[in-house]
C-alpha cells in the first residue's frame, strides 16, 4: 500500500518535470546540441520544429507546387524590385504569434536605445540580460516584468512538446503513403505495353485516386492542427483579462496638447532624410504624364503605400490639371458624403439647379449629362478613398459608377491596410484600376488633423466652442435645461453603470426649476439639442427613455465653468 | 440648413492657421468646413489637350512619339474590333436561341390564339434563365449586346434592371416605367412628350398604368405603321413583347422579385411580358429565391452561355496566336495575365484590359516600337529613322548578339554606318516576320500531337504550350522529352488522324515554305495506308517460324532455335509501322527544333515583344499590404540612407517615427497601454538625440517627442493598425493578427 503510494507520487513527479525532460529528450534526438541557456534551448526547439514541419509538409508538396508556381510567376519582380523584398511572404506579415506581454515593448525600446546609431537585431526568441546602464524609466518596468517573462517562457515550453509529438507522427505516416504510391507507379510502368496506350490514359486517375485515400490521415492531422490554432486564437480573445499595466496618462502629468500646440511642436522637430524623401518624390513626379495618359485611356489610378499622398496629388493637380475642370475631394474630411460629392458635380460642374430625391437619381442625371456631351470632361481627385465616410458599399458603388464614365477621370489614394477589401469584382471592373505604389513617408498632417481622428489628446476645444456657440443662440430657459442635464451628468461621472437621466426625472427637475411647464415644451427643446448633437437618447431595458450627453467630462466641466463666469 | 449650421460650428472653432476660405478664388484644398472643391478654369483658358500630348510629354527620349502613339491607337482599334467580332460570334448561338424563345413566347399573344388564352388563365410568365457563369465582370457586355440584338430584331421595349437600383418594388416599377417611356420616345422622337412622361412616371407607377400605356402605344404605333414609319417599325411585330432583364438575379431581394412576379402575372393577359434572369451561379437559385407558389407562375426555359474558359481560349487563339497583329506578348507577361485570369476573376474583360495596358506600355516605353506595325509599313519607317533611333537599335541586346556573330568588317559597318544598319534591319525584320509565320502553324501542329497524349506533359491548352515555347528551348525540357516518348507510342489510327489535322493546319496557313512539309506529311499518310497491305506478310513470317519450331524434334536444335528466338525478341526487329512512326516523330521534332525557337533568341524581338511583366503585375495585381509592411519594417527599401540599413527583421533607431512606433506595437498583445508605448518610444528617440541637454531643454524635448508620438499613433490609426479601445483607460486595441 505504502509502496504503491510512493510509486504514485513518483509517477506524478515524473509528469511534473515532463515538460523539460521531453524537450531535452527531443532536442537530443534531433541531434541538436543542448545548451544550458534555456532561452537558447527554446530557440533550438523552435528551429527543430520548423525542420520537422518541412519534412511533414512534403506530402502536400504537390498542392504547394502549383501554388509556388503561381507565386513564382506573380512574384517575378520580387528579385529585382527591392520593394517587395525578402519578407514579402504573406504568412510572415500578420501571422499568429505567441502571446506577448507589455514588458516586451519596454525591453525592445531599451535595446534600441542602448545602441544609438547601430542596428539591433530584433529576434523574439532572444532575451539578453539587461546591463546596468538601462535608461531609468524602462528599467523599473523591465525589472518588474522579469517574473512575468519567466512564466511566459514556461508557458511556451510547456506547449511545445504536445505540438511536437503531433508533428513527429506526421512524417512516418507520410513516408508510408509515399512508398505505396511509388510502388504502384513502378508496377504499372513495368507492365506497360506499347499497345495499350488507351489503358494508360486511365492510369493516372487510378494512381492518383489511391494515394489520396492514404494521404487522408495526414491531411486530417493538418486540419486538426489548424483547428488547434483557431482554438488558440479564440482562447486568447475570449479572456477579458487584459495583461497590460494600469498606468494612465493622467498619472504621467502630461500636459494635454491641442491641435495647434501639436503643430507648433511638430514644426520644431527637425525633419529627417530630406534628401531621400525628395528623391522619392521626384520618382513619383516623373510619372505624372504617364498618369494623365492612362487616365485618358479610360483607366482610373489608385495610389497606395506608406505616407501622405496629398502633397503628391496636389502637385499633380497644380502642374497638370490647372486648365481643366477638376474636383478635389478630401475623403478624410469628417462629414464628407457621396451626396456632397454628387452635389458638387451637379451644382458646380454641371450648373444644374434643382434637388434630387436620392443619390441614385442624381447619379442618373450625371451619367446622362456626361454621356450626352462628350466634350465635357472632369478630373476627380479623391484623397483617401478609403476613409470612414466613403468606404461604405453604397458610396463605393456610386463612385465606381462615376469612374466608369469615359469622360470622368478618377485618381484616388488609399491608406488603410484593408482598403482593397472595399471592392468586389464588379466594382473593381467599374473602377478599372491601375495601381501605383507611391510610398512617400511624408506625415499624414491633414489627414489626422481633424479632432475625431486624434485619439490621444482630445483637447475638446472645438467641441467646447461649438457647445458655447450653439447654446448662445438658444433661449435662457433652454440653456438652463441643458445645464441641468450637464450637472446631473457630471454628478454621475464616476458611476460606470450610469444609464443617463430618464425623461420623466428630467421633466420633474425642469419643472421644479421653473424651466418648462409641460412635457411638450421639454420635448421640443430636446429635439433642438438632438439636432445639434448635444444630447443622445437611448432606450433602456425597461423601455424608459434616457438622455445622455455625448461630450467628454472634461469639456463639460469647462463648459459649466464658463457658463458660471458668464452668468 | 442643419448642415450649414454645423459647418458654422466647425468654422468658428479655434481659428486654425491653415483654414483659408477655399471659395474666394484661392486654390487651397484645405478647409475645416467642407470636403469638396470644384475648380473651373475660364472657358478661354481651358485647353483641349489630346491624349497624344501626354504620350510624348515626360519622356526625354521622345523619338517619333507622335507616330508611335498613332500606331498604338490604330493597333488597339484593330484589336478591339477583332475582339468585338469574336464576342459576337461566340454569343451568336446563345442569342439566336433566346430570340427564338422570345418569338415563340409571344407569337401566341400576337395571333391571340387559344394557347395564349390557356396560358393567360394560368397566368404564367414566359421566362428565360440565362446561366452566365461566375465572371460577373463580363456580364455587362453580354447584356449590352443582348439588349441591342433584341431591340434590333424583336421589340423596342427592352428593360435592364440591376439589383442595386431596385431596393424596393416601387423603385423597380419606377425604373421599369422610366426605361420603357424612354425607348418609346426613341421611336417617336418628340421631346415634349418625354417631359410629360417623366413627370407622369413620378406620379404613379403601377402595373395598371403600365398596361394602359402599353395599350396606347401599340394603338399609336399601329396608326403609324400605316402612315409613315413603316420601315422602322416593320422589324417589330404589331404588339411587341416587353422584355425585362434582371441582370444579377442573385442580388435582388427575394421580396421584390416575388412581388413583381406576382403582380405582373396578374397583368399578363394585358401585356406580353417576358423575363430574362441573369444567373451567375446555378439555375437552382431560382427555386431557392422563389417559393413554389411564385415560381409556378413562371414558365422557365434554361439557356447556357459559353464558359469563360472557352471564351478565353478563343480570345487567345484569335489575338495572340496569329500574325495578324504585329504586337506580341512575351512569356512572362502572358503568364501574369493568364494567372490573373485563372486565380483571381475568370474575367475575359480584365484579360483584355491587361492586354490593352501592355500595348500602351510597350509603345510608351520602347522607342523602337515605332517599327511595331505591318512589315511593309515598317520597312518604310526604317528609312526615315533618326540617328538616335539607330543608336537605340544598336543598344538592343538581341542586336548586339547578332553583331557579335558577324565578321569583323560587317561589325564595324553595322556600328558606324546608319544606312547599312537600316538595310540590315529591314532584312532582320523580314526574318522576324517569317519566324512568326512559321511559328504559329508549327505550334498548332505540335499542340495537336501533345493534346492527345495521356497526362498532357506539355499542357492541355495551346496557351501552355505557347508559353513553354516562348520562354525557353522547348526541346531541352523534361516535359518535352516525355511527350516525345509518348508520341512514339501512339496508335496508328490516332497518328493518322493527327497527321491529317496537321496537313490541314499547314495548308490553311499562309506560309509558302510549308509546301515541302505538307508533301512530306502526305507521303507519310500514304505510307500508313500501304502498311495495311504489308502486315499480312509479316504475319506469314511469324507463322512460318512457328512451324519450324514444331518441325524440329531434336533437343539440341530446339534449344538453339529457342535461343535464337529469344535473341531476336530482345533486339526486337522493328515492324514497319514502328519504323514509320519513328520517322514521323523525328520529322515533327525537326520541325520543332527549327521553327519553335524561343522568341528571345530572335534578333530585334524587343521591337514587337512586350516583356516587362513587372510593370504589368504592379499595376494590375498590386499588393498594397506588402508595400505598407515593407515600408514600416524596412524603410531602407525606400529611403536609401546608410543609417537605415539593417538586416532582416531589425530596424535602425533612426528610422522614421511611425516605423519605430509600429515596431514597438508589434511587441504588444491585443491591447496596448499608451503610457508604456509612449515611454518606450521616447526611450528610443532620446537615445538618438543624445542626452547632454540641460533640464529646460529636456522638457522641451519631451514635449516634442510627445507630439511626435501622438502623430505616429494617429497615423497608425489611420492606417488601420490600431483603434481606440474603451476596455481600459488609455489603451488602444491592435487590429492586425498577432495581437492574440
Amino acid at each position: 500500500m505504502n509502496q504503491l503510494e510512493v510509486k504514485k507520487s513518483k509517477v506524478l513527479e515524473a509528469k511534473f518535470v515532463a515538460d523539460e525532460d521531453v524537450l531535452k529528450h527531443i532536442a537530443d534526438n534531433g541531434g541538436v546540441k543542448v545548451r544550458k541557456d534555456r532561452a537558447q534551448l527554446a530557440l533550438n526547439v523552435k528551429k527543430f520544429v520548423k525542420k520537422l514541419e518541412n519534412i511533414s509538409d512534403d506530402d502536400e508538396a504537390q498542392e504547394i507546387l502549383e501554388e509556388q508556381n503561381y507565386v513564382a510567376i506573380l512574384g517575378t519582380c520580387a528579385e529585382d524590385s527591392l520593394r517587395n523584398g525578402p519578407n514579402a511572404g504573406g504568412g510572415e506579415i500578420y501571422s499568429f504569434q505567441t502571446p506577448k506581454r507589455h514588458g516586451k515593448m519596454a525591453e525592445l525600446a531599451s535595446e534600441l536605445a542602448q545602441t544609438p546609431g547601430k542596428n539591433v537585431t530584433f529576434d523574439s526568441s532572444q532575451y539578453p540580460e539587461k546591463p546596468a546602464s538601462t535608461p531609468q524609466n524602462s528599467k523599473k518596468c523591465a525589472a518588474s516584468n522579469k517574473a512575468q517573462l519567466k512564466s511566459k517562457r514556461n508557458e511556451f515550453v510547456s506547449t511545445t512538446p504536445y505540438r511536437l509529438r503531433k508533428r513527429l507522427t506526421a512524417p512516418s505516416m507520410h513516408s508510408d503513403s509515399e512508398s505505396d504510391y511509388s510502388a504502384s507507379c513502378s508496377e504499372e510502368e513495368e507492365h506497360k505495353e506499347t499497345r495499350d496506350v488507351i489503358l494508360d490514359q486511365k492510369a493516372p486517375n487510378k494512381t492518383r485516386a489511391a494515394p489520396t485515400s492514404k494521404k487522408a490521415p495526414a491531411k486530417k492531422l493538418k486540419e486538426e492542427m489548424t483547428s488547434n490554432l483557431v482554438e488558440e486564437y479564440f482562447e486568447a480573445h475570449s479572456s477579458s483579462k487584459v495583461l497590460t499595466s494600469d498606468r494612465t496618462l493622467q498619472k504621467l502629468q502630461k500636459r494635454k496638447l491641442d491641435q495647434q500646440t501639436l503643430l507648433v511642436l511638430l514644426n520644431k522637430a527637425s525633419p529627417a532624410f530630406i534628401a531621400e524623401l525628395k528623391e522619392l518624390n521626384q520618382q513619383h513626379e516623373s510619372l505624372f504624364s504617364k498618369w494623365m495618359l492612362q487616365l485618358h485611356l479610360g483607366f482610373s489610378i489608385v495610389l497606395y503605400g506608406l505616407g501622405s499622398k496629398r502633397d503628391l496629388l496636389e502637385k499633380f493637380r497644380t502642374s497638370l490639371l490647372q486648365d481643366s475642370v477638376h474636383l478635389v475631394v478630401n475623403g478624410f474630411f469628417p462629414s464628407i458624403t457621396v451626396r456632397s460629392i454628387l452635389n458638387s458635380i451637379t451644382e458646380e460642374v454641371l450648373d444644374h439647379v434643382g434637388t434630387f430625391r436620392s443619390p441614385l437619381d442624381q447619379l442618373d442625371l450625371v451619367v446622362k449629362r456626361f454621356n450626352e456631351d462628350p466634350s465635357l470632361e472632369l478630373y476627380l481627385l479623391i484623397h483617401n478613398l478609403d476613409s470612414k465616410m466613403l468606404r461604405g458599399d453604397k458610396s463605393q458603388q456610386i463612385l465606381a459608377q462615376l469612374a466608369s464614365l469615359p469622360n470622368i477621370h478618377l485618381i484616388a489614394s488609399i491608406d488603410h491596410i484593408n482598403a482593397p477589401l472595399m471592392w468586389d469584382q464588379a466594382k473593381q471592373s467599374l473602377y478599372n484600376w491601375l495601381w501605383f505604389e507611391t510610398t512617400t513617408f511624408s506625415p499624414y498632417l491633414e489627414e489626422t488633423s481633424y479632432e475625431n481622428s486624434l485619439l490621444v489628446q482630445q483637447s475638446g476645444s472645438l467641441a467646447l466652442s461649438s457647445l458655447v456657440h450653439v447654446l448662445h443662440s438658444l433661449t435662457p430657459n433652454a440653456r438652463g435645461i441643458f445645464r441641468l442635464l450637464a450637472q446631473y451628468h457630471l454628478e454621475n461621472k464616476d458611476n460606470p453603470s450610469y444609464p443617463g437621466l430618464s425623461f420623466q426625472d428630467f421633466y420633474q427637475q425642469c419643472r421644479e426649476a421653473f424651466l418648462v411647464n409641460n412635457d411638450l415644451t421639454l420635448r421640443a427643446q430636446l429635439t433642438e439639442f438632438r439636432d445639434h448633437k448635444l444630447i443622445r437618447t437611448k432606450r433602456g431595458t425597461d423601455g424608459v427613455e434616457y438622455l445622455l450627453i455625448p461630450v467628454d467630462n472634461g469639456t463639460l466641466t469647462d463648459f459649466l465653468e464658463k457658463e458660471a463666469e458668464d452668468m | 440648413m442643419r448642415q450649414s449650421c454645423r459647418a458654422l460650428d466647425w468654422g468658428q472653432g479655434v481659428p486654425l492657421p491653415r483654414d483659408s476660405g477655399a471659395r474666394g478664388g484661392s486654390m487651397s484644398t484645405c478647409s475645416v468646413s467642407k470636403g469638396c472643391f470644384v475648380f473651373k478654369p475660364n472657358s478661354k483658358k481651358r485647353r483641349i489637350s489630346s491624349t497624344g500630348d501626354y504620350f510624348s510629354e515626360g519622356k526625354n527620349d521622345s523619338e517619333d512619339s507622335g507616330l508611335r502613339f498613332a500606331t498604338c491607337q490604330l493597333l488597339w482599334k484593330q484589336i478591339n474590333s477583332e475582339m468585338e467580332k469574336i464576342q459576337d460570334e461566340l454569343n451568336k448561338q446563345l442569342f439566336d436561341n433566346l430570340i427564338n424563345f422570345l418569338r415563340q413566347s409571344h407569337s401566341e399573344f400576337q395571333t391571340e390564339s387559344t394557347e395564349w388564352m390557356c396560358r393567360m388563365k394560368s397566368s404564367e410568365i414566359p421566362t428565360a434563365a440565362l446561366v452566365l457563369g461566375v465572371n460577373v465582370t463580363d456580364h455587362d457586355l453580354t447584356f449590352k449586346s443582348l439588349s441591342e440584338v433584341l431591340q434590333d430584331s424583336i421589340t423596342p421595349y427592352v428593360v435592364s434592371l440591376q439589383a442595386k437600383e431596385c431596393p424596393g418594388i416601387k423603385h423597380l416599377l419606377q425604373k421599369l416605367m422610366g426605361q420603357l417611356m424612354n425607348c418609346y420616345v426613341d421611336v417617336d422622337d418628340s421631346e415634349e412628350e418625354e417631359c410629360v412622361n417623366i413627370s407622369q412616371k413620378k406620379m404613379r407607377c403601377s402595373m395598371a398604368s403600365l398596361s394602359q400605356w402599353y395599350k396606347d402605344v401599340t394603338k399609336k404605333s399601329g396608326f403609324e405603321t400605316s402612315s409613315k414609319k413603316r420601315t422602322s417599325s416593320s422589324r417589330h411585330w404589331q404588339s411587341p413583347p416587353i422584355v425585362v432583364i434582371f441582370k444579377d438575379m442573385e442580388s435582388f431581394t427575394t421580396k421584390v422579385l416575388q412581388d413583381f412576379i406576382v403582380i405582373s402575372s396578374q397583368h399578363i393577359h394585358e401585356i406580353p411580358l417576358v423575363l430574362i434572369f441573369g444567373i451567375a451561379t446555378s439555375p437552382m437559385i431560382i427555386h431557392r429565391l422563389l417559393p413554389h407558389s411564385v415560381s409556378s407562375l413562371l414558365c422557365i426555359e434554361l439557356f447556357q452561355s459559353l464558359s469563360c474558359k472557352e471564351h478565353m481560349a478563343t480570345v487567345i487563339d484569335k489575338l495572340l496566336l496569329t500574325t495578324q497583329f504585329p504586337f506580341k506578348l512575351s512569356e512572362k507577361v502572358l503568364q501574369v495575365l493568364i494567372n490573373i485570369f485563372l486565380y483571381h476573376d475568370f474575367s475575359v474583360q480584365n484579360f483584355i484590359k491587361g492586354f490593352q495596358l501592355s500595348v500602351v506600355e510597350h509603345f510608351y516605353s520602347q522607342p523602337l516600337s515605332v517599327l511595331c506595325c505591318q512589315l511593309q509599313e515598317a520597312k518604310k519607317r526604317i528609312n526615315s529613322l533618326s540617328h538616335n533611333q539607330c543608336e537605340n537599335i544598336r543598344s538592343l541586346p538581341s542586336f548586339r548578339r547578332y553583331v557579335e556573330s558577324q565578321v569583323s568588317e560587317k561589325q564595324i559597318a553595322l556600328l558606324t554606318e546608319d544606312n547599312f544598319l537600316k538595310e540590315v534591319t529591314q532584312t532582320l525584320l523580314e526574318d522576324l516576320n517569317s519566324y512568326h509565320e512559321n511559328y504559329f502553324p508549327v505550334l498548332r501542329c505540335l499542340h495537336v500531337f501533345t493534346s492527345s497524349l495521356p497526362k498532357y506533359p506539355l499542357g492541355k491548352q495551346i496557351r501552355e504550350l505557347h508559353c513553354a515555347c516562348l520562354g525557353k528551348r522547348v526541346w531541352e525540357t523534361e516535359e518535352y522529352g516525355s511527350a516525345v516518348q509518348l508520341m512514339r507510342m501512339l496508335a496508328k489510327a490516332e497518328l493518322v488522324a493527327i497527321l491529317q489535322k496537321c496537313v490541314e493546319i499547314f495548308t490553311s496557313s499562309s506560309g509558302k515554305q510549308f509546301s515541302n512539309t505538307i508533301e512530306k506529311m502526305e507521303e507519310f499518310l500514304t505510307r500508313f495506308q500501304n502498311l495495311e497491305a504489308e502486315t499480312n506478310d509479316i504475319q506469314d513470317v511469324s507463322v512460318s517460324s512457328q512451324n519450324e519450331l514444331q518441325k524440329k524434334t531434336d533437343l539440341y536444335h530446339l534449344q538453339k532455335t529457342l535461343l535464337e528466338l529469344k535473341e531476336s525478341k530482345r533486339s526486337k526487329k522493328l515492324t514497319k509501322f514502328e519504323m514509320l512512326r519513328f520517322e514521323v516523330v523525328d520529322f515533327i521534332e525537326s520541325l520543332v527544333r527549327s521553327y519553335l525557337t524561343p522568341a528571345e533568341m530572335q534578333t530585334l524581338n524587343e521591337v514587337v515583344y512586350f516583356n516587362t511583366a513587372n510593370t504589368l503585375r504592379e499595376h494590375l495585381n498590386a499588393a498594397p499590404r506588402i508595400a505598407l509592411h515593407t515600408a514600416l519594417n524596412n524603410p531602407y527599401c525606400y529611403l536609401k540612407n546608410q543609417t537605415l540599413k539593417s538586416d532582416v527583421g531589425c530596424i535602425s533607431n533612426t528610422a522614421p517615427d511611425i516605423c519605430i512606433a509600429y515596431k514597438l506595437h508589434l511587441e504588444c498583445g491585443r491591447l496596448i497601454n499608451l503610457v508604456d508605448w509612449l515611454e518606450a518610444f521616447s526611450t528610443v528617440v532620446t537615445a538618438v538625440e543624445g542626452k547632454d541637454l540641460d533640464s529646460t531643454a529636456t522638457d522641451q524635448m519631451d514635449e516634442i517627442i510627445h507630439a511626435r508620438f501622438i502623430r505616429a499613433v494617429s497615423e497608425l490609426e489611420l492606417l488601420g493598425f490600431i483603434k481606440p479601445s474603451k476596455q481600459k483607460t488609455d489603451h488602444v486595441a491592435r487590429l492586425t493578427w498577432g495581437g492574440c
